[in-house]
């Protein structure tokens, strides 16, 4: 059985449950039991209708589990009469489950757990995992979300913009655990692009599968990281790129650019490079420059001045930099690389050692520290 | 989201802001509120869904190192005097800097002789990431 395929399902079937009168909480809940059912019993035996399956198995456990909890309070048991199928509905119900669990009420931790979980059909355990925190503390991560969310309306509109926030949150975690997080962001992004005609989300999901596809060339086996300009870009998936270069041209002949189409065609550009030198940095200036307008953010400019030294000299991007704060995140990086780009490598092994020590993860550090010792090393010799 | 420490320290770290007796002084029902105090302090992040992990260490042990091929490890200590001397911490998990600051300062108000909050220091430390964020 494909996982995936079976996660698919989830965000409709949990609709169908809404829709019928279970609130979301109780409906996701319901969901994932069967889910757990599911994953036993169809290898075996599965099913002719995978989706009506889940639907009648989920309605049950919805049913089972409001039946104890009335029970438990006592009360009469009323709602078991009233399955109210509403088909016809113009709302689409996954579309729908992706505003709600995005929603602007959550905290970005909370959208991405209850995001992995109702739409993405993730166990409690496996997101627990991927992000290396106790079972428990997601479980209840995951219940005060949906605390967070019972007076949102399903029904409701909600904002493109907060559901791509939280799938690039989701995409930039990566792969720790047994989860590859970055291939279920992609999951999620292509299945939002098939609900909706947004350009952004086109513009998302090109930039995540061009990332994707040099994949394979960022890390050594190692773990190391490999700089962009050492890739072996024969290792780059290029028919995954000519796909996103599709998708991307698609959305951006609309006409109605946004920060996620922007940063695609600054990846598309690096990815349509034969050789490092080859690459078109004039034209990256440009999409950064459209990209500082568009986001106004430190980080872009950052980026920018880095592309500025590429293209108009390492002086340059050197005067770029020291227009931005110092303590913006790897400021000293960008720094210890255009002095190296300015032969100045005494400067540079000094900010190398510098960054290593400000470095937020340890493939950066592990990085950062073999660039000044391979500068030091220079010296000496 | 990022993963910091808080460390407690048996020793080290700036000078104490208010100075109590060691714990072994205190009564009974100090040292059961002060434990208290603790438990509460992890069940709280939990519930909140920033708990990762807490620990206590002995106070003793030694310093260990290799010493060459075929030899047994040296090992050295315990040092009572060592200045800094670690007592065990709290792993969380949260949004921000400020949110672990502010979780650093409730825990160091945990109560000790008549209730009253030690102030004690903590050592706040954030974890490096696993991997990078996708950026080039």
């Amino acid at each position: 059985m494909n996982e995936p395929l079976l996660r698919d399902l989830v965000p409709a079937v949990i609709g169908v449950l809404v829709r019928r009168g279970a609130d979301f909480a109780a409906a996701e809940d319901a969901v994932q039991d069967a889910l757990v059912e599911a994953v036993r019993g169809w290898p075996d035996d599965p099913p002719q209708d995978p989706k009506g399956w889940l639907v009648i198995v989920a309605w049950r456990k919805f049913l089972d589990a409001a039946r104890a909890d009335t029970s438990r309070r006592h009360r009469e048991v009323r709602i078991e009469g009233a399955p109210m199928p509403g088909p016809g509905e113009a709302v689409d119900d996954t579309l729908q489950l992706y505003f709600l669990c995005a929603h602007p009420s959550l905290t970005p931790a909370s959208a991405v757990a209850l995001t992995l979980r109702a739409v993405g059909g993730l166990t409690t355990r496996q997101i627990a995992q991927a992000y290396l925190v106790p079972e428990a503390t997601m479980a209840q991560r995951i219940s005060r979300a949906k605390r967070t969310v019972s007076g949102v309306r399903f029904n409701q509109p909600g904002d493109v913009a907060t559901v791509l926030r939280v799938l690039y949150l989701v995409f930039n975690e990566g792969y720790s655990g047994d989860v590859d997080l970055a291939a279920e962001a992609i999951r999620l992004a292509r299945q939002l692009a098939a609900k909706t005609n947004h350009e952004e989300v086109a513009g998302l999901l090109a930039l995540m599968l061009l990332h994707h596809a040099r994949r394979p060339a960022r890390t050594r086996t190692d773990g190391s990281l490999v700089p962009l300009t050492e890739q072996d870009r024969s290792l780059w998936d290029t028919r995954l790129i000519a796909e996103c270069v599709d998708v991307l041209q698609a959305a951006l002949a609309r006409d109605r650019l946004g920060e996620f189409q922007a940063q695609a065609a600054i990846a598309a550009l690096h990815a349509d490079a034969h050789t490092a030198e080859e690459t078109d940095w004039v034209q990256i200036v440009e999409w950064y420059d459209e990209l500082v307008r568009l986001t106004n953010s430190p980080v872009a400019r950052l980026n920018r001045a880095v592309a500025v030294g590429e293209a108009d000299g390492p002086r340059a991007g050197l005067a770029a930099l020291a227009e931005l704060d110092p303590a913006l995140p790897r400021h000293t990086a960008a720094a210890a690389y255009l002095h190296e780009r300015d032969r100045d490598p005494v400067t540079a092994a000094r900010l190398y050692a510098e960054a290593a020590r400000s470095a937020p993860s340890l493939p950066e550090r592990d990085h950062l520290t073999r660039q000044a010792a391979r500068l030091n090393a220079q010296l000496r010799s | 989201m990022a993963k910091y420490l808080l460390l407690k320290h048996y020793r080290g770290g700036p000078a104490p802001a208010v100075e109590w007796a060691p714990m072994d002084q205190w009564t009974p029902d100090e040292v059961d509120a002060h434990v208290q105090f603790m438990r509460d302090f992890a069940a709280r992040l939990e519930e909140t869904g920033e708990f990762v992990d807490t620990q206590a260490l002995a106070p003793d042990g030694a310093f260990v190192r290799y010493d060459g091929e075929g030899r047994p490890p040296v090992t050295d200590g315990p040092f009572v005097e060592t200045k800094d001397l670690i007592a065990g911490w709290y792993i969380i998990d949260v949004e921000s800097w400020d949110r672990a600051v502010q979780l650093a300062g409730e825990l160091s108000a945990a109560p000790g002789p008549g209730g009253k909050p030690i102030y004690e220091w903590l050592e706040v430390r954030q974890f490096l990431a696993d991997s990078p964020t996708v950026t080039e």
